[in-house]
């Protein structure tokens, strides 16, 4: 699927929802199911700045696409990361750089990305770019 | 004046607004109060009729806007029982006026001197002084806290000595709320000679204090935090050390006699009020504090108190909570955790059902690292919350918690 398909995917799921109780019951869960960074990437250098319950981002190039994994202190931080791993996990570089968060506002999570809120995810977002700009040169 | 809650809250124009579609609770006020109609009033007046640059004006409307800046100094003059209005000094607020004291001792301390600060201080106590030491080169040391966010006040005897020229201590500590000993630390810092200088910042929404009995050197506040403006604030000095000190900025008003050749500068209060002051912010100021004395300390105190025991007491009910500076003498500030979900999770559940609370370290990360947590949920209570609030916030948390864990 491409990153478009996954995003139309998750909005799809959360327009299922009628308030914003049960968005976030379900952001909670995903939180629980994500897959978790290697304990060895846990690192200071893999810390996302911004945030208050700290969060940890990794990414690593396989067969032409980047896996990217993450861990965070906070569960609701952790369900929105794991979200976005989902929309740009193993995709191809040139196709991460190219894609946006529009889907984000979507499915009810604007003020997660407000640049002023100290959760961190405009970081992660940025830094989950940069990867795919540092991947995308080395091929 | 008897104490009507609802009377109060409807001074209050944003305690009626709503926030996610819920009633707003507004549980932050130990980061700033909300502001009174009379407040706002007194802005709005000032820019619709009266504004005007001050002190060096000779027309009617520059005399009535230094009459009123002044008279806000007269005001807090009043309040505090300041022996002499030029020993008040209007800042931008706390941190400004930490600086200005910072940068004023740089030059009268040096290498074999020691200033102490208290462990439970705000970064923006910890900072100017670190940097005033990188200057001079003198020493800090630091009084150590207990579990219960209390100073410990055997270690602070112990590292009072003749080298000692510098005390720093919180009136109350802003992430737990506890109402440290200062007179005592005053008078034992004098009997050695040192001078004190007390952050006010949280106190001054709380009680009323007496400057001249207290006794302390320096003191500052700042008013967003008790219904004034944000942007302004005081430092009250002594005479006798605010006179020892060089000016802080340079610039107009602060400046008696000017050639190429050497400056003299003005007398107190305004060598260290460069450039066109915070004139609105000034009369803002003044009129919060009219507004204080008017609702009556005892009743803030009264009614603040009912809220912190209510609400202990109802927050102790939940599973797994673990209240931090449980202590007896403090303000009504609650900082807490439950279980093992993080802070910022609680905050931003709470935020969705309309309540404002703070979450994360408060600018506090030595009290943090000290209780080895990243974090806490802190409310913090003033006059205009109800009882009612509080239950909603019982409630959400509950919700909060089901959710979560």
């Amino acid at each position: 699927m491409t990153i478009k398909e996954i995003q139309n995917e998750i909005v799809e799921e959360f327009s299922l929802f009628e308030d914003w109780k049960q968005r976030y019951e379900y952001i909670i869960e995903l939180g629980k199911s994500i897959e978790l960074i290697n304990p060895n990437y846990k690192t200071d250098s893999n810390l996302i700045k911004g945030c208050q319950s700290k969060l940890w981002l990794h990414a690593e190039l396989s067969r032409e696409k980047i896996i990217y994994t993450a861990d965070s202190e906070g569960i609701i931080t952790k369900g929105i990361a794991a979200i976005l791993i989902r929309a740009f996990s193993n995709q191809a570089p040139l196709d991460i750089i190219n894609s946006d968060v529009k889907f984000i506002d979507e499915i009810g999570l604007k003020e997660h990305l407000s640049p002023t809120r100290a959760n961190g995810l405009i970081s992660m977002i940025r830094q989950l770019k940069y990867y795919a700009l540092a991947f995308s040169k080395n091929e | 004046m008897s104490f009507d809650i609802n009377k109060i809250r409807d001074e209050f124009p944003i305690l009626k607004r709503k926030v996610n579609g819920y009633p707003f609770v507004y549980l932050d006020n130990a980061a700033t109060s909300q502001k009174p109609k009379a407040v706002i009033d007194s802005i709005v007046n000032y820019y619709s009729n009266y504004n005007s640059n001050i002190h060096r004006g000779i027309h009617t409307v520059s005399q009535e806007a230094t009459d009123a800046y002044e008279n806000a100094r007269h005001i807090i003059q009043t309040h505090f029982n300041i022996k002499h209005s030029h020993e008040i000094i209007f800042t931008s607020g706390t941190t400004h006026s930490i600086n200005l004291v910072a940068n004023g001792f740089e030059n009268l301390l040096n290498h074999e001197d020691e200033i102490l600060i208290s462990g439970l201080e705000h970064h923006s106590n910890i900072v100017p002084w670190q940097m005033m030491c990188q200057k001079n080169k003198a020493q800090i040391k630091v009084i150590p806290m207990n579990e219960n966010g209390e100073l410990n006040l055997s270690i602070f005897e112990k590292l009072l000595s003749n080298k000692t020229k510098l005390v720093f201590v919180t009136h109350i500590s802003n992430a737990l709320g506890t109402i440290n000993p200062i007179k005592e630390i005053i008078q034992k810092a004098h009997e050695i000679g040192a001078v004190v200088l007390v952050d006010g910042a949280q106190a001054c929404s709380h009680f009323k204090t007496d400057l001249q009995e207290l006794n302390a050197d320096f003191y500052t506040t700042s008013a967003h935090k008790l219904c004034g403006p944000t942007g302004i604030g005081m430092l009250y000095g002594k005479e006798e050390w605010l006179k020892k000190m060089p000016p802080y900025q340079g610039g107009g008003e602060m400046i008696a006699n000017v050639t190429f050749e050497k400056t003299t500068y003005a007398e107190l209060p305004h060598k260290f009020e460069a450039g066109t002051p915070n004139i609105v912010g000034a009369i803002g100021f003044g009129e919060a504090i009219n507004y204080l004395n008017k609702i009556g300390f005892d009743n803030i105190k009264n009614h603040e108190s009912n809220l912190l025991k209510y609400a202990t007491k109802k927050l102790k009910m939940i599973p797994n909570i673990k209240i931090y500076g449980d202590y007896i003498d403090k303000t009504s500030v609650i900082s807490f955790n439950i279980g093992e979900i993080h802070s910022y999770d609680i905050g931003a559940i709470l935020d969705k059902f309309g309540i404002a609370v703070r979450t994360g370290q408060h600018c506090a990360q030595p009290i943090m690292d000290y209780f080895k947590i990243s974090g806490t949920v802190r409310v913090s209570f003033s006059f205009y919350n109800t009882i009612e609030e509080i239950d909603y916030l019982h409630k959400s948390l509950l919700r909060a918690v089901s959710m979560l864990s």
